[in-house]
């Protein structure tokens, strides 16, 4: 319960803001990296074992057990992925900037027509 | 690549376009593939050979077939798929081929064989030209892959004739 609680108000910033990213910028990138690696390597690796010992099986075999450890490290939000979150600006610093206000001569010159 | 299912979709595409890849490059290993095979058909026995209420020829052959196609297989193979024709020249057709025997070799240990049998479809001529023909008896074989390209050849096998008169 205190572990959900902890997640909880981590990503309070976030759920503010109305967003929740799980995995951040440079995690993505590495974990896209790592997925087109990963799966041409064991394409390679499944290839050659095949044609070697004389074996389609054997091939389809190696590809898939790749395919599988490729998944179970790229797709799930790994918290590795997620050391260097950035974090949205808290509501109470938005208040004390105002929008910038829209100029009064564009709206006669809409009226006009 | 910020959510779980945009990673899944993601590497679920990028591994079955790689299979595709992985499939051509199979298909393009059977090209480093040289076949040597060989084989022998002789004809035992003419068991009938007659005129048809038709008006066609028939003749019914026992064969010898003993082959040694071993060679053709590889990592890539299927099955083999084999058949044996008669082939021969009349006035009204310069190429006749009747299929008299096929076979499915599934896999390598059984494609060194020999086998007593009479034809397995029936040797029918387009009229009456066969009393005392001359024909070759082609040994056809297609190789059909796991994934990709299908390989074809034949050895023609040349002397046999018929009969000259109806038996």
């Amino acid at each position: 319960m205190g572990l959900f609680n902890y997640i909880l108000l981590l990503y309070e910033p976030q759920r503010r803001a109305g967003i929740i990213m799980l995995m951040d910028w440079q995690g993505q990138k590495f974990v896209e990296q790592i997925m087109q690696i990963s799966l041409l390597v064991f394409a390679v690796i499944a290839l050659v074992a095949g044609y070697v010992l004389g074996s389609f099986h054997l091939m389809m075999l190696v590809y898939a057990g790749g395919v599988t450890l490729t998944t179970l490290i790229t797709v799930p939000n790994w918290p590795f992925f997620n050391r260097n979150p950035l974090n949205w600006l808290d509501p109470n610093e938005v208040e004390k900037h105002h929008k910038p206000q829209v100029a009064v001569s564009l709206k006669k010159k809409a009226t006009q027509k | 690549m910020h959510s779980f299912g945009y990673r899944l979709n993601v590497l679920l595409t990028f591994a079955v376009t790689i299979l595709a890849l992985m499939c051509a490059m199979a298909s393009l290993s059977d090209n480093l593939n040289t076949p040597s095979p060989s084989a022998e058909i002789q004809i035992m026995n003419i068991n009938w050979f007659q005129k048809q209420p038709q008006g066609n020829d028939e003749v019914s052959l026992t064969m010898n077939i003993s082959a040694d196609l071993q060679s053709l297989f590889t990592w890539n193979t299927k099955q083999v798929f084999i058949f044996v024709a008669a082939e021969y020249e009349t006035p009204k057709n310069s190429l006749n081929q009747v299929s008299l025997w096929d076979a499915i070799i599934p896999a390598k240990e059984h494609a060194k064989f020999w086998i007593h049998t009479s034809n397995k479809y029936r040797f029918v001529d387009q009229g009456n030209n066969l009393r005392g023909k001359e024909f070759n008896l082609t040994l056809h074989w297609h190789v059909m892959p796991k994934t990709g390209k299908m390989f074809a050849n034949k050895i023609v096998m040349t002397g046999y004739s018929l009969p000259e008169e109806y038996r």
